[in-house]
C-alpha cells in the first residue's frame, strides 16, 4: 500500500509563493513537502508565461518568470523540500490530536502538522469546450483524458484541437478507433512538426478525417453521444459521427477540492487573517493569489510577505512552547549555518 | 483621447476614452464593460478577452500575431474578425473602433 510521509508541514501548490514559503519555515526549522498538479515547479509563471518580464519583485529590476523560479529553486536547496508533482490533494482531514491526514488522487498520504494552501488561481484542470449541453456526455462520451486506450477501441472518435494533445490522441487512438475525425478551427496546426506530418499522411491515405470548423452542438440521447455538428469557415454545418468525443481545449485553473475542506471561502477565494494568514481552520494556512483580506493585493511579494508571517505561526504549532528568537540573516550564525553559508 | 466603442452581449453599447498605449483589453475592465474576463491579465494565455473586431475595423486593426493565433483556438465562436483584446493596443487611428463581446468566454 502506499506508504504516509510525515512532515511538519505540507504546501499545496509549488508556484513562487509556495517554493517561497519552504524558505521562511527552513529558516525556523520546519521540514516541508510541496505538491503540485502541474509536473514540476514554477506554477502560473512556468505555466502560462515563462518568458514574461516581471518588473515589481523588490530588487530585481526585471526578471522572466521562469527565471524568477529558478532562482527560487536554488534558494530552497539548502531546506530540501520533497516534491510530490502530478497530483492534487483531494481530502483533508483533522485527527482528534489536532494534526492532519492528507491524500492525493494519486493515492500519496500525508501526516502533517501544519497545512499551507499557496495554490494561486486554483489548479489546472481540462478546459471545457463553450458547447452547449457537452456536460450531460462528460464521462460517458465525452473525455477529457485518455485512461485506456482500449476504451476508445471500435468507437467513432472525434477528437478537438490543433496542438500536440489533440495530435497526439489522433495518431494513438487512430488504429483502434472504427473511425477518428479531427475537429480544428483552422487548418494549421500548434503541435510538434512531425506529428503534423504524420497526421497529414493518415489523412492523404484516407485512414482519418480532418474537418475544419468548430464544434458548434452535439446531437444524442441521454449520456450517450452520437454526433457532433460542426459549424465550417462557409458557414455550413457537417454533421460527424462521434460515439466518443475528446476535446483539447487547453487548461483552466479552478479552485476544485479545496471547497470542500470545510474552510471558510470568500467569492471562490480563501478569507484568512493577517496576522498569520490562517484560514478559518486552526493550522491551515493560505497564502498568495489564492486568500483574501481587506486590501488584498494578488502580487507575488505579498504571497512573500504573507509566507513569512504564516511560518511564525506554524513554528508556534509545531514546536509550542519553544521560544521563537527573530533573527537576520545578514548576521545570524545560526541562520547561515542553515543556509550553508561558509 | 480616441474613443472605442463595445456592444456587449444583448446590452447598450458602452464608448469609452482609451488611453493611447493600453491595451483594449484594459480599457474594457477599467471601464467595467461586461464580459471581458481577461483571466490571466493580459498574458495572452487564455483566451477569456475574445472580442470580434467590427468588420469595418478590421484591415485597420490587423490580424493576430501567431501566437494570439494559437491561443484563439481556445476561444469560443471564433469568427473571421476574432481578436484577443489584451493583443490590441490602442493607437490615435483607433479613434472610433467598434468591437463586439461574445455571449460568453469559453
Amino acid at each position: 500500500m502506499s506508504e504516509v510521509h510525515t512532515t511538519d508541514v505540507v504546501i499545496i501548490g509549488a508556484g513562487p509563493v509556495g517554493l517561497f514559503a519552504v524558505f521562511e519555515l527552513g529558516l525556523l526549522d520546519l521540514k516541508a513537502h510541496v505538491i503540485d498538479i502541474l509536473d514540476r515547479p514554477g506554477g502560473q509563471c512556468t505555466e502560462l508565461y515563462p518568458e514574461k518580464p516581471i518588473y515589481d519583485i523588490p530588487g530585481h529590476p526585471v526578471v522572466g518568470a521562469q527565471q524568477l523560479v529558478d532562482n527560487l529553486m536554488m534558494q530552497i536547496r539548502p531546506f530540501g523540500p520533497t516534491f510530490h508533482f502530478s497530483q492534487q490533494v483531494e481530502t483533508v482531514e483533522r485527527l482528534e490530536d489536532g494534526t492532519f491526514r492528507l491524500s492525493t488522487d494519486a493515492g500519496t498520504e500525508f501526516h502533517t502538522k501544519v497545512v499551507v494552501i499557496a495554490a494561486g488561481g486554483g489548479s489546472f484542470q481540462p478546459k471545457r469546450p463553450p458547447v452547449p449541453g457537452i456536460e450531460a456526455y462528460e464521462g460517458s462520451s465525452v473525455f477529457y483524458a485518455v485512461r485506456k486506450i482500449e476504451a476508445f477501441r471500435g468507437e467513432d472518435v472525434v477528437i478537438v484541437g490543433g496542438g500536440d494533445s489533440a495530435l497526439d490522441w489522433t495518431l494513438a487512438l487512430q488504429p483502434v478507433a472504427r473511425r477518428l475525425a479531427l475537429v480544428h478551427r483552422r487548418d494549421d496546426f500548434r503541435g510538434a512538426p512531425h506529428s503534423v506530418e504524420k497526421m497529414r499522411e493518415l489523412v492523404a491515405a484516407g485512414a482519418i478525417d480532418l474537418v475544419i470548423g468548430q464544434v458548434g452542438e452535439l446531437e444524442g440521447e441521454g449520456q450517450t453521444l452520437a454526433a457532433a455538428l460542426v459549424k465550417t469557415a462557409d458557414g455550413t454545418v457537417k454533421r460527424v459521427p462521434a460515439t466518443r468525443m475528446l476535446p483539447f481545449f487547453g487548461l483552466t485553473m479552478k479552485l476544485g477540492p479545496i471547497a470542500d475542506w470545510g474552510i471558510h471561502l470568500h467569492e471562490n477565494l480563501i478569507a484568512v487573517d493577517t496576522e498569520k494568514f490562517e484560514t478559518s481552520e486552526k493550522g491551515i494556512f493560505a497564502i498568495g493569489d489564492i486568500n483574501t483580506y481587506p486590501g488584498k493585493l494578488k502580487l507575488i511579494l505579498s504571497g512573500f510577505h504573507e509566507g513569512a508571517l504564516m511560518a511564525q505561526a506554524a513554528k508556534r504549532i509545531v514546536d509550542p512552547g519553544k521560544r521563537v528568537v527573530f533573527q537576520y540573516t545578514t548576521s545570524s550564525t545560526a541562520l547561515q549555518r542553515k543556509l550553508g553559508v561558509q | 483621447m480616441p474613443k472605442i466603442t463595445f456592444i456587449p452581449y444583448r446590452q447598450e453599447e458602452i464608448v469609452v476614452d482609451a488611453e493611447i498605449g493600453a491595451t483594449v483589453m484594459e480599457t474594457a475592465v477599467r471601464n467595467g464593460v461586461p464580459g471581458i474576463e481577461a483571466e490571466c491579465g493580459g498574458a495572452c494565455a487564455c483566451a477569456t478577452c475574445h472580442v470580434w473586431v467590427d468588420p469595418s475595423w478590421y484591415p485597420k486593426v490587423g490580424a493576430p500575431q501567431p501566437m494570439e493565433e494559437d491561443m484563439l483556438d481556445f476561444a469560443w465562436d471564433v469568427r473571421a474578425t476574432s481578436r484577443l483584446s489584451c493583443q490590441m493596443k490602442v493607437t490615435e487611428e483607433m479613434d472610433g473602433l467598434i468591437v463586439e463581446v461574445p455571449e460568453r468566454q469559453a
